[in-house]
């Protein structure tokens, strides 16, 4: 994935920074809050809602579990309209697809509307690498490329920022990219954008080509759809006269009903619309309107990895509509940089873990990103289980086992730093197999009680830090139960109260 | 061997456990959601279109053919000091329409660089298909709406839709009417960022102001 990433601290430690930065906190909560408010709104004012969302589950699950024809069907339909298909098995191969389709038009500059996958992939540090400027169109995105800034939010990446750092980053930067910003601009958002407006558009008028993504792509007919809100998207599909579209194999949908459920499912999820401004789809080329020449790179890049996986491979159902980040807890505080990943949040957990692998100490560490309160799973319009994958990857992370990788099987070894919780669970499992050692081990911690230290030594001491240990009852259960026959008979042996309740403590 | 085998080979191994005679995509989909949310009157889907539509601060209006082209005249009048006055015009939109304006109607050609089209102060077309339930109008290239860039360019778009044949309930009513290998672009509102702590604002790269016109017959 991209490099812009690599080296990032484990989650823990990134995140222990991040909540110490009070202005991070305040933005990042004063979106966050602004934004789930008016998405349970707009969920609520369709009656069908819940309908709908497992409609959209059950097309993402059927398309998924039989992929490889409808990517050959795509493919065919593409192609009949006039369009060229080419296939990336990785981040590397998608950047040289798309970097000599580049240079073929003797271009040195394309527009680029916002895209996770070309993100995802570095696609603008590899083509800066070919002596080929992308320039990012959408405002979030130039806040962030003008910043020298990463992305922390999939739906609105400058979403860390507030109003005066904006301000002062374009009157910093844009003139060293084109036109600069108005002197004396102010920092209200109508100002800011007006700004943008002017910046941007002296390249979208003259640029030859467009670099997109696609939230959807339509196997029947071939027709590829895109969302969004500032029209910049609008500019860089039809203006230029190629466009090249990086697009992540698991996009595609079978039907164009199909587009009924997600047109309704995520501008509402996502920026919590009845429908988002702008739409746009394109099947190949038409005469005369819009782009002469299409070009699609279907993505692999670990997903066909991720699709190996019985567990985790509903994580690619997602429609990035970022309803999870806006109401996870953890994103809430520690922002979204402190996810290592193009992908941050609940979903950004599991599916970087999955397309990287958890060999990097990054990866092995998201999978904890979460305290598994379930509201990601609740607000997915896809239904991902997202507690469920990362109860799964953890497993994975302290145990190791056999997953898939480049597409060969192969035996992970368990994470480092992961000892004591193994030892722990070896232990436990050890004991729960063997009554009678558990009986023994349980009578003689509730002998000892009032020894019992309140912090735990060694590998337990960052457990302990931030929790109380639980305190050992005076009698364990299975001995309350035989004694007083499942409560029927007896006390507490060193209280008033009933067995019940003294065991129960 | 090729990405593409290479890609597909590894789908086909990753899918290994999916059985051979799984549930087909019609049985595997449940279409049990609505069709349209409640049941209105066509009068009061067209209702509910306006306000939808003036809820993502498009601005409304309602005419008949007769009064057309006074109010398109009056409505490209207002647009700044000298008002509009070099106006877009698809191929296909009915003439008439622009007689009483006071501006120069400026017929799309596909010399026409994006830089010419810059320099024109509105656009007037029609419409396709417009969504009630969510205030979206949906544009299909035919010749009374033309090309994708004449309605982005311009600042100003007046977009007439006749009611109440060209509306329908809802997305999926939409989406039977329309045909996927046009190339079709979907308006709700203005052009609108929230990306500065949310603040909605309009108008970044598309028109900054949409003005519908609900045209009844007669």
């Amino acid at each position: 994935m991209s490099g812009t990433f690599v080296g990032m601290p484990a989650f823990p430690k990134a995140a222990h920074e991040a909540v110490h930065d009070d202005t991070l906190r305040g933005n990042l909560r004063h979106a966050t809050h602004t934004i789930r408010d008016k998405r349970a709104r707009a969920v609520d004012e369709l009656a069908d809602f819940a309908l709908l969302r497992e409609a959209g589950k059950q097309i993402k699950d059927h398309t998924l579990r039989h992929l490889d024809r409808y990517l050959v069907q795509l493919e065919e339909s593409v192609t009949a309209a006039g369009g060229t298909v080419h296939w990336a098995a990785d981040a590397d191969e998608a950047n040289r697809i798309v970097a000599d389709l580049v240079k073929a038009t003797g271009q040195s500059e394309v527009v680029k509307v916002k895209s996770m996958a070309t993100q995802e992939i570095g696609l603008n540090e590899a083509l800066e690498a070919e002596g080929i400027a992308a320039y990012e169109t959408d405002l979030a995105e130039l806040i962030v490329q003008l910043g020298h800034d990463r992305p922390s939010h999939i739906l609105v990446p400058a979403i860390h920022r507030n109003r005066g750092e904006i301000r002062d980053i374009f009157a910093r930067e844009m003139g060293s990219w084109g036109r600069p910003a108005p002197d004396g601009l102010a920092d209200s958002p109508a100002e800011l954008a007006e700004a943008a407006r002017l910046h941007l558009r002296e390249k979208f008028l003259r640029a030859k080509v467009g670099i997109s993504g696609a939230n959807f792509m339509v196997a029947e007919t071939g027709t590829l759809v895109v969302l969004e809100s500032e029209g910049n998207g609008r500019m860089c599909l039809t203006l230029p006269e190629t466009l090249i579209s990086v697009v992540g194999i698991e996009k595609i949908v079978p039907t164009w009903r199909d587009l009924e459920v997600f047109l309704q499912t995520l501008p509402r999820s996502s920026t919590a619309e009845r429908m988002n401004p702008y739409t746009t789809t394109w099947t190949g080329t038409t005469d005369g309107d819009g782009p002469t020449t299409f070009h699609l790179v279907l993505l692999d890049n670990g997903r066909t990895d991720t699709l190996a996986d019985t567990v985790g491979r509903q994580a690619l159902r997602c429609i990035r509509c970022s309803a999870c980040l806006n109401v996870c807890p953890v994103y809430e505080r520690a922002g979204g940089h402190a996810y290592g990943s193009v992908y941050p949040g609940p979903i950004g957990a599991i599916l970087s873990p999955q397309l990287r692998g958890t060999a990097s100490e990054i990866d092995a560490s998201l999978p904890y990103a979460s305290s598994l309160c379930g509201a990601c799973y609740d607000v997915c319009p896809v239904a991902i289980d997202i507690p469920e994958v990362l109860v799964h990857l953890r497993e994975r992370v302290v145990q190791g086992g056999e997953v898939t990788s480049g597409g060969a099987k192969v035996r992970l070894k368990p994470a480092k730093g992961h000892a004591a919780e193994r030892a722990a669970m070896r232990a436990a499992g050890w004991a729960f197999a063997r009554p009678a050692a558990l009986r023994a081990g349980q009578r003689f911690a509730s002998r000892t009680r009032r020894l019992h230290p309140r912090k735990l030594p060694g590998p337990g001491k960052a457990w302990s830090a931030s929790r109380e240990l639980p305190k050992v009852p005076a009698e364990s259960f299975r001995d309350w139960w035989q004694r007083t026959n499942g409560g029927t008979t007896g006390k507490s042996p060193n209280s008033g109260t009933s067995g019940k309740g003294g065991a129960a403590k | 061997m090729s990405s593409r085998d290479l890609i597909l080979g590894r789908v086909r191994q990753a899918l290994v456990d999916v059985p051979g005679d799984e549930a087909t995509y019609e049985q595997a989909v449940s279409r049990d959601y609505l069709r349209v949310h409640g049941s209105l009157s066509t009068a009061e889907t067209v209702d509910l279109l306006a306000e939808n539509l003036a809820d993502y601060r498009a601005i409304v209006h309602r005419s008949d053919p007769g009064g057309l082209p006074a109010l398109l005249a009056r409505l490209l009048g207002a647009r700044g000091e000298p008002g509009a006055r070099r106006v877009l015009v698809p191929p296909g939109l009915p003439a008439h329409w622009l007689d009483a304006a006071d501006a120069t109607p400026v017929p799309d050609e596909a010399g026409h660089t994006a830089h010419e089209l810059d320099e024109v102060d509105s656009v007037v077309t029609g419409c396709a298909v417009a969504i009630a339930e969510t205030g979206t109008l949906v544009l299909d290239g035919s010749p009374d709406q033309g090309r994708r860039r004449i309605t982005l360019i311009p600042d100003h778009h007046i977009c007439v839709v006749r009611v109440p044949d060209q509306v329908v309930s809802s997305v999926p009513e939409a989406l039977e009417r329309l045909d996927p290998a046009r190339p079709l672009t979907w308006i709700s509102g203005p052009s609108a960022t929230s990306d500065i702590e949310l603040d909605r604002v309009e108008g970044v790269h598309g028109p900054r102001t949409l003005e519908v016109v609900l045209l009844s017959e007669g």
